[in-house]
């Protein structure tokens, strides 16, 4: 491997945390005692925590060696498909951290909360004007939150009808948490096959729909990384069966400013803030959610809802038709402010020149990389692009091989074997703030693996050899769990 | 635009490459019908600096706890944060990092849920728990769909004295599928009145927090015994972590499942999110558990690891049929909480979880003192449920106080009692003048 595309760098063992330390150690400032002991019924005492006694210190060089191990968007390139691993602004890190918010209790009056209710208030409308949709609900925390959000939307707009719906369809492109979203709502999830065309025909559609289904989810753009374009008149066959369109917004990074779902057929969808608006995927959340619907769903969103009255912000409890809460309070806040944050820091042209860039790394990687790795669907994409690992399969070197290599170079991995529909998929999606060097380091890197397949299979096999694991044994972990040390 | 690196020049070379003249032209594949015409009508771009002063704005007209001397818990909690946590969580190999699917390049996150999980599991007394939920509601709800689903029975029966937020979001889950929820009343004493559970049959679960909603702590022994010979599961929920830092935990009980919220540990309380769903259970039930797990393995050159596993019980494996729709869970939260721990200890946990009891206790007896009518007789932690005088609320907001939750928009027959919450961070002379303006 050449001298510039090697990682190295100086990493350290460190052991579990209580295999360290000592007792009488400790890493907290103990605040004075200004209160005499109290009397306690004995009985009702535990033994505490068996929990190691650390230094300050112990804790810092911990995590500091932890977090060395880990792979982040600040250490490179992580074009993990469906998940936009986009920068996130530092600066969004900061604002999110002042006191008058970080501090501010949830059950306060609503008059000692103006800031944090105008803060959300903004926010609902700048998702409302990005989707086109009428109403928004910042409630859910995660993407999957958001789906059961919709969801249940759907059940109780269609419980309101006087008809309780069976089913829903769902395309076989679709991610896992739409159908396990559906079914916590009691719907069972109806597979609707994409055409040749990697993308969802009218015709299929029509063939299911019918007046027991609760309507479609449908992924836009898809994740073969294709818009679905017939939606609208797919819509259409749902709506005149009685039936709702659910968009999972996973992949709005690809249309913002571009299309507006709302003004297409949809009637509900969610955002993951935490992949088109920016805020930290923190190793897996927390993220947000939130649900937007039509004018003739708001009354079914979930509880408390937002209102300005005259120069005043209100939390409004008492809507009947509202499918109840979702989150102990009001969501994953924090996480709110920095996707305001940046969607003010961008602007209107700004969000449109991210989908752009963003669409136009796709089609470029797509069109450097068609020669060296198959492309099951080769049509114009939008922000991700799915290939395959068919051109190397006769050395027998897997997309997972493939993936692992790439980590000896100082990439991580796109995201491998889905959607299921395309045998060893590899989903690429390369976030518009990679520069062009880094977009051609990455088809450099691909170029020379898919070399290394045909010349030296056994060193893509093997990989990764620069990691701080080789692979692990997942197998093992998985039939005899050892889940706590 | 700083986060958007190409030049035009470099645009107009990558466009070339795809056979592209203009930006526009990528969108082609979207029928022009489908389109947008005009611009997005949302405000910006605001500089960096203007961005500040916009943010400082807003968060200078909320009452801090700067400003305010605020009393007030019900599930969300000031704690001290050590800066340390503060300060390490702030690195980005952590926060801006994904789900570790690729274990080799993410051993930092692995290890430390891993530790997490354990940690957990001690605090709680259980045998294992998850990688974390979103929040303590959606954990409670979370716990009884894995009740029903290990006893396949539809009902449950859910003490009063759950966090009222957490009994509605419960709803919210649990009636589009058809089950039924009955609720457990309380008693005079402030404790959940097991009694009525023999009102009910084929129950999967009880539900009961301690310390309860009232800052009460129930008799989780009694509980344990109502519901031992009827195969029906006991959840113990909490939202105040650190009062098993004294008291038994719900392990010690025999707790089926334990799910709360985590939030007292080293994450602030932002207006109620990102907070930290704390989830953990008996081994038995491990394959039913919702959630991402970390595993213990070796790797091909028999090195200790740590992945994600048993992914057959998830949605990405068995889609309609996972235990959970749950992806994208707290993680940073989990880890924000685990460095707490690591931080306050195992000796430090307990001096701390005293210090909340006296000092909550102190404020209870000068108020009891004072010829304030306490509603509840019997220990509790760090919050308590006191009958101010009419107007108390409202005149000693005006001079800067916060003392108590109204308990009546929750509990209407609760008119007139508020639910008061003393934590380390309240100082002795902050509680002496609530005592005197009463």
């Amino acid at each position: 491997m050449s001298q510039e595309l090697r990682t190295n760098g100086i990493v350290q063992d460190e052991p579990l945390l209580w295999e360290k330390g000592r007792k009488g150690r400790d890493g907290y400032s103990m605040p004075l005692r200004d209160v005499e002991k109290a009397s306690i019924d004995e009985s009702l005492l535990g033994d505490g925590p068996d929990f190691p006694d650390l230094s300050e210190v112990d804790v810092v060089r911990h995590y500091t060696r932890l977090s060395q191990w880990n792979f982040g968007v600040d250490t490179g390139m992580y074009p993990l498909g469906s998940c936009t691993m986009k920068y996130n602004p530092k600066i969004n890190e900061k604002l999110s951290s002042y006191i008058g918010l970080t501090r501010s209790h949830p059950l306060l009056p609503a008059h000692l909360s103006q800031g944090t209710l105008r803060l959300l208030y903004e926010l609902e409308s700048y998702l409302c004007e990005i989707t086109g949709m009428d109403a928004v609900s910042l409630q859910p925390a995660a993407g999957a939150h958001g789906e059961l959000a919709g969801m249940l939307i759907f059940h109780a707009y269609h419980k309101s009808k006087g008809k309780k719906r069976n089913k829903i369809l769902i395309p076989d492109t679709a991610h896992g948490t739409n159908p396990a979203s559906a079914s916590l709502c009691g719907f069972q999830a109806v597979v609707v096959k994409s055409s040749e065309k990697g993308i969802l025909s009218h015709e299929t559609v029509a063939e299911l729909m019918d007046e027991d289904t609760a309507g479609i989810m449908v992924t836009n753009p898809n994740t073969l990384g294709l818009f679905e374009k017939n939606i609208r008149k797919i819509a259409d066959i749902v709506h005149e069966k009685g039936g709702l369109v659910y968009a999972d917004g996973a992949n709005m990074n690809a249309v913002m400013g571009i299309v507006q779902m709302g003004k297409i057929g949809v009637d509900v969808m969610h955002l993951n803030l935490h992949k088109t608006f920016s805020t930290p995927h923190g190793g897996g959340g927390p993220g947000a959610g939130p649900v937007c619907v039509k004018k003739e769903l708001e009354k079914f969103l979930p509880v408390p809802r937002i209102r300005k009255v005259k120069d005043a912000y209100a939390l409004v409890e008492n809507i009947p038709e509202s499918i109840g809460k979702l989150h102990t309070f009001y969501g994953n806040f924090s996480v709110l402010v920095r996707a305001y944050c940046y969607i003010l820091s961008m602007g209107p042209e700004g969000l449109k020149a991210v989908s752009q860039h963003a669409v136009l790394n796709a089609n470029y990687i797509k069109e450097k990389l068609k020669d060296h790795f198959h492309i099951p669907y080769d049509r114009p994409c939008m922000h991700e692009c799915v290939f395959t690992d068919k051109f190397q399969e006769k050395h027998h070197v897997s997309t997972l091989d493939i993936a692992k290599r790439m980590i000896d170079y100082g990439i991580h991995p796109p995201t491998i074997y889905f959607p299921l529909v395309v045998h060893g998929a590899m989903m690429i999606e390369p976030p518009e703030t990679e520069s062009k060097e880094e977009i051609d380091r990455l088809i450099a890197v691909l170029k020379i693996i898919a070399k290394e397949a045909e010349d030296n299979p056994e060193i893509v096999r093997n990989a990764p050899q620069f990691a701080r694991m080789r692979r692990l044994d997942e197998v093992t972990a998985a039939r005899k769990p050892v889940l706590i040390g | 635009m700083r986060y958007l690196p190409h030049t035009l020049d470099e645009v107009a070379e990558m466009l070339s490459v795809v056979g592209l003249k203009h930006l526009e032209d990528l969108f082609k594949p979207i029928p022009a019908s489908l389109r947008s015409k005009k611009g997005l009508a949302i405000p910006g771009p605001l500089t960096e600096w203007e961005l500040e002063e916009r943010i400082a704005e807003i968060a200078d007209i909320m009452a801090s706890t700067e400003k305010m001397k605020i009393f007030l818990g019900a599930g969300s909690y000031r704690h001290y944060i050590p800066e340390s946590v503060r300060y390490l969580l702030s690195r980005s190999e952590f926060s801006t990092s994904y789900t570790p699917y690729q274990p080799e390049i993410s051993q930092g996150t692995l290890q430390a849920i891993f530790e997490y999980q354990t940690l957990v599991s001690r605090l709680l007394g259980m045998d294992m728990a998850n990688a974390s939920i979103y929040d303590g509601a959606t954990s409670l709800s979370e716990a009884v769909l894995m009740a029903i689903r290990i006893t396949r029975k539809r009902k449950v029966a859910v003490s009063r004295l759950i966090h009222p937020n957490y009994r509605r979001v419960l709803e919210t889950y649990l009636t589009p599928a058809g089950y039924d929820i009955v609720e457990l009343p309380y008693l005079e004493t402030g404790r959940t009145d097991i009694s009525s559970l023999n009102d009910f049959e084929d129950i999967a679960a009880v539900a009961v927090q301690s310390p309860n909603f009232m800052g009460m702590i129930e008799d989780l022994k009694m509980v344990r015994e109502k519901t031992k010979d009827r195969n029906t599961l006991l959840i113990c929920a909490f939202s105040e972590p650190l009062a098993y830092g004294l008291l038994k935990p719900p392990g010690a009980f025999g707790a089926d499942i334990a799910c709360g919220e985590g939030q007292s540990f080293g994450i602030s309380q932002s207006f109620g999110g990102p907070a930290l769903g704390m989830f953990a259970f008996k081994k038995d039930y491990v394959r039913n558990a919702p959630g991402r797990l970390v595993g213990q393995t070796t790797d091909l050159d028999g090195n200790r690891g740590y992945v994600l596993t048993l992914a057959t019980r998830e949605q990405h494996i068995r889609r309609e049929k996972a235990t959970s729709n749950i992806c994208t869970n707290q993680g940073l939260c989990a880890l924000a909480s685990a460095m707490y721990m690591a931080s306050i200890g195992g000796t430090g946990i307990k001096e701390l979880a005293r210090l909340n009891y006296d000092k909550a206790a102190y404020l209870k007896e000068g108020l009891r003192k004072k010829g304030l009518k306490l509603k509840f007789d019997g220990p509790t932690f760090n919050e308590f449920v006191v009958e101010y005088p009419k107007g108390a609320y409202q005149n000693l907001m005006k001079k800067g106080m916060v003392i108590g939750l109204p308990l009546e928009p929750f509990y209407p027959e609760l008119a007139g009692q508020y639910l008061v919450c003393v934590t380390e961070t309240i100082k002795k002379e902050d509680m002496d003048n609530l005592i005197k303006e009463m």
